[in-house]
C-alpha cells in the first residue's frame, strides 16, 4: 500500500483484510457433529428406536435365556455360554437371536440419523448459511457422520448392555473377560456394520431432494436385503452354476458355493457371519461343511479363543468396512461437487 | 456505453491493489450452455453500500456465490477483501458474513441457539460469542423473541435474525442477497436503517442484490444495473438517470387532442426531438429532449390553444431506468441478431 496520500483509505482496508487471529477454526467438523448430536439426543426418533430396539432386544435374550435355563443341565460347563446368549436362538424359540435381531432391524438406527442429513438442511434452506461460514464443506458432511455413528454407538452401547443386565438377573451368569472381549469386539464390527447403513443414507439424502424420497430408497434397499436376498442369490446361482435334477455332488456344491459368495455381498450377510465367529465360540467355519467332515474326530469339537475366531472372520470385517467407506465415499464426493443452489 | 465502463476499469486497475474490497475481472460462470454471468467487472469500494439490480434470474446469486467460494467460476478471477475465494475461502468466510436468498435456520432451536451454532462455527468463544449475539440481536430488535423457537418467527423477523446472523463473525464486508424480498413494507423499512447504520455508523461494506429496486435504491450510493450476467450500466444513480436521456431530459405530458395536431405542436417546441404517443393511453405523450423544453412547454402549448393536464419528469426513477436498459438492451440484442 502506498500510503500517503490516502492514508485513511489506506488504513481502511488494513482493517478490512487485517489478520483474524483464532478464526477459522481447526476441526470444523467437531463443531458441526457437536450441534448434531445435541440434536439428535434430544429427538424424538431416538426415543422411538431406543423403546422399538430395546424391546425386541430384551424379548430375544429372555426367550434364549429361559432355554438354557430349562436345559442347564446340557448347559453346565459350556464355555462362552454368556456370549452364546446373544447369538442362539434355539430352535423352539420363533423370536431371533440378540446378534440376528442387531443385523436385522439395525440398519434402522443408521437410516434414520442419515436420512435427512443434507436435503433436511436444503429443506430448511440452511445449508447455504451454514456453508458460508469459514469451514470447509466437507467439515458438514463428516461432521454429520461422525455425529450420527455416535449416535447409533449410544443406542447400542445402551440396548447391549441392558440385554447383558436381562441375562445376568435371569440366569445369573458373569460374563468371562474372554466373553467381554468378544462382546466388545462385536461392537465394533457392529458399528461399522451400522455405519454401512448411515452413510447409505448419507448418500440417499445428498442425491436425493427430498427427506421422504430418501427414506424411501434407504428402506427399500433394507427390505430387498433383508427379504429377498436368499431368493435373488438363488436366481443368480442357477445362472452361474446351474444345477440339474441330475446334478453331480461337485454340481451341487458349487452352486451353494456361488449363492454364499453371492450373499456376501449384502452386508447383512458379512455381518451375521462376523456375529457368529464372534459371539460363539465353537463355531469354526460359517462355509459349507463336507458331509465327511462332519463328526470328523479330527475336528475337534473345541471353543476357539478369541484371537482365532477374530482371525476367521476377518474377511467378512474388511470387506464389510470396504463396503461402508465406498458408502461414505460417494456420498462426500457427491456432496463436494454439488452446486449450493439445487 | 461498454466502451466507457472498459475505460474506466483500466483506470481503476491502476490504482494500489487492495483499495477496493470486492473487485472482479471477467468473472464467468457458465451452466452447460447457460451463461449464468458473462465476463464481469465489478469494484466495490471499502465503506459503500453497492447495488446488484436486475430481474430474477439476471446472475445475481451466481456472482454472490462465485464471491463467497461456494460456486466455482469457469473463468475469471475474483478478490475478495484481499484473497481469492476459490483459493482461499476461508479467509474470504472469515470476513465476509452472507444473508442467503430467503435465509432459512434451524425450527427447532431458538433464535438465540441458531446464531450461538454460527459463532461457534466462526470460533468464536462462548461468552463472547454470548454477548455479541446479545448486543446484535437488541439491535434488529429481537430481544425479545431471542428465546422462541425460529418457526415461530414471522417472514420479517426472519429477516432480521438472517442480519445479525451475517454480523455475528464481526465482519468487514457483508453481502445481502435480496434483503428485502418477501417482507412488509414496514419490516422493509427497518432492515433498510439497519443497513445504513451498518455502512455509515461501523463502515462496513455492504453489496446488496435486489430486484426490487424502488425499495433500495434509496440506500445504494451506487448501483450496477444487471442482466443475463452482464452488467448493462454501473454507477451512482443520478448519473445513470443521466446518462440514459443522453444529457436530456424526459417529460410525460397528457393532452386532449387530435393526435397529428398534439404531434406537430410538440415537435414544433424548440429542444423537442421526439414525440411519442403511450400505447395504453392516447392522450400521454413522452417528450425527450433538451433541459430547454422544460420552461417552454406549456407556455408554446398553451399558445396553441391545447390543455395541459399532466406534467411529469420522467427518468429518474430507479424503476423506469431499470425498465429502460432493459427495453434499450432488447433493442440492442434484436440489432445484433
Amino acid at each position: 500500500m502506498t500510503g500517503q496520500p490516502e492514508a485513511g483509505a489506506a488504513t481502511a482496508t488494513a482493517a478490512i483484510i487485517a489478520p483474524r487471529p483464532a478464526r477459522p477454526p481447526r476441526g470444523g467438523w467437531r463443531v458441526v457433529a457437536a450441534k448434531e448430536f445435541a440434536d439428535g439426543i434430544m429427538s424424538i426418533r431416538l426415543f422411538i428406536l431406543i423403546a422399538l430396539l430395546g424391546l425386541a432386544a430384551v424379548a430375544a435374550i429372555y426367550s434364549t435365556a429361559t432355554y438354557v435355563r430349562g436345559n442347564a443341565e446340557a448347559a453346565t460347563g459350556t464355555t462362552g455360554l454368556f456370549v452364546q446368549l446373544f447369538s442362539n436362538q434355539p430352535t423352539s424359540s420363533q423370536i431371533p437371536s440378540f446378534v440376528a435381531l442387531v443385523g436385522l432391524l439395525g440398519p434402522l438406527l443408521g437410516i434414520a440419523f442419515g436420512f435427512d442429513a443434507v436435503n433436511g438442511e436444503r429443506a430448511e434452506r440452511t445449508l447455504p448459511r451454514l456453508i458460508a461460514q469459514p469451514i470447509h464443506r466437507d467439515d458438514v458432511i463428516n461432521g454429520k457422520f461422525a455425529a450420527g455413528l455416535a449416535m447409533i454407538g449410544l443406542v447400542l452401547l445402551a440396548i447391549t448392555m441392558l440385554v447383558s443386565g436381562v441375562a445376568f438377573v435371569v440366569l445369573g451368569i458373569q460374563p468371562s473377560p474372554d466373553d467381554l472381549a468378544r462382546l466388545a469386539v462385536w461392537y465394533v464390527v457392529s458399528l461399522v456394520y451400522l455405519g454401512f447403513w448411515l452413510a447409505f443414507a448419507m448418500l440417499c439424502s445428498v442425491v436425493l431432494r427430498r427427506a421422504a424420497t430418501s427414506a424411501l430408497a434407504a428402506i427399500g434397499l433394507w427390505i430387498v436385503l433383508t427379504l429377498f436376498t436368499a431368493l435373488l442369490v438363488g436366481i443368480f446361482a442357477g445362472y452361474l452354476a446351474p444345477v440339474s435334477s441330475t446334478a453331480t455332488i461337485d454340481q451341487q456344491i458349487a452352486n451353494v458355493q456361488t449363492q454364499l459368495d453371492l450373499s456376501r455381498v449384502s452386508p447383512g450377510t458379512l455381518y451375521g457371519e462376523s456375529g457368529a465367529y464372534l459371539l460363539d465360540p465353537t463355531v469354526q467355519t460359517v462355509g459349507i461343511i463336507p458331509i465327511d467332515q462332519q463328526g470328523d474326530p479330527q475336528a475337534l469339537p473345541s471353543a476357539l479363543p478369541l484371537d482365532q475366531s477374530l482371525l476367521l472372520t476377518l474377511p467378512q470385517v474388511i470387506a464389510l468396512l470396504a463396503e461402508t467407506v465406498v458408502c461414505f465415499g460417494l456420498a462426500y464426493v457427491v456432496f463436494m461437487r454439488q452446486e449450493v443452489r439445487a | 456505453m461498454r466502451q466507457k465502463g472498459r475505460h474506466e476499469r483500466v483506470a481503476r486497475a491502476e490504482e494500489p491493489s487492495g483499495q477496493a474490497v470486492i473487485r472482479t475481472r471477467q468473472l464467468t460462470k457458465q451452466y452447460g450452455s447457460l451463461v449464468a454471468v458473462d465476463h464481469l467487472d465489478l469494484v466495490v469500494q471499502p465503506g459503500e453500500i453497492f447495488g446488484l439490480l436486475g430481474p430474477n434470474g439476471a446472475g445475481k446469486t451466481t456472482t454472490i456465490l462465485m464471491l463467497l467460494g461456494l460456486s466455482e467460476p469457469t473463468s475469471g478471477k475474483a478478490h475478495v477483501v484481499g484473497f481469492d475465494p476459490t483459493r482461499q475461502p476461508l479467509e474470504v468466510k472469515s470476513r465476509v458474513g452472507y444473508l442467503p436468498d430467503d435465509v432459512g435456520f434451524y425450527g427447532g432451536l431458538t433464535g438465540r441457539q441458531n446464531l450461538r451454532y454460527t459463532a461457534a462455527l466462526n470460533g468464536l468463544e462462548r461468552r463472547a460469542g454470548d454477548e455479541r449475539i446479545g448486543g446484535l440481536l437488541e439491535q434488529v430488535g429481537l430481544a425479545d423473541a431471542a428465546d422462541r423457537p425460529v418457526e415461530q418467527y414471522s417472514r420479517g423477523m426472519r429477516q432480521r435474525l438472517g442480519l445479525a446472523d451475517a454480523l455475528v463473525k464481526d465482519p468487514s464486508v457483508v453481502i445481502l442477497d435480496e434483503p428485502t424480498a418477501s417482507i412488509d413494507p414496514t419490516g422493509v423499512a427497518e432492515v433498510l436503517d439497519l443497513i445504513r447504520v451498518l455502512a455509515h455508523e461501523r463502515g462496513v461494506t455492504v453489496l446488496l442484490s435486489s430486484h426490487l429496486l424502488h425499495q433500495v435504491h434509496q440506500v445504494c450510493d451506487r448501483v450496477a444495473i444487471f442482466r443475463a450476467g452482464r452488467i448493462l450500466a454501473q454507477g451512482p444513480m443520478a448519473k445513470l438517470a443521466e446518462q440514459l436521456a443522453g444529457g436530456g431530459i424526459e417529460l410525460e405530458v397528457g393532452i386532449d387532442g387530435p393526435a397529428d395536431q398534439v404531434s406537430a405542436a410538440l415537435l414544433a417546441i424548440p429542444g423537442v426531438r421526439t414525440a411519442t404517443r403511450d400505447p395504453h393511453d392516447p392522450t400521454l405523450w413522452r417528450v425527450a429532449g433538451a433541459q430547454s423544453v422544460r420552461g417552454r412547454l406549456t407556455r408554446d402549448l398553451a399558445g396553441r390553444g391545447m390543455t395541459v393536464w399532466q406534467l411529469r419528469r420522467i427518468g429518474d426513477d430507479l424503476d423506469e431506468i431499470y425498465m429502460r436498459y432493459f427495453a434499450k438492451d432488447e433493442v440492442e440484442h434484436d440489432r445484433a441478431a
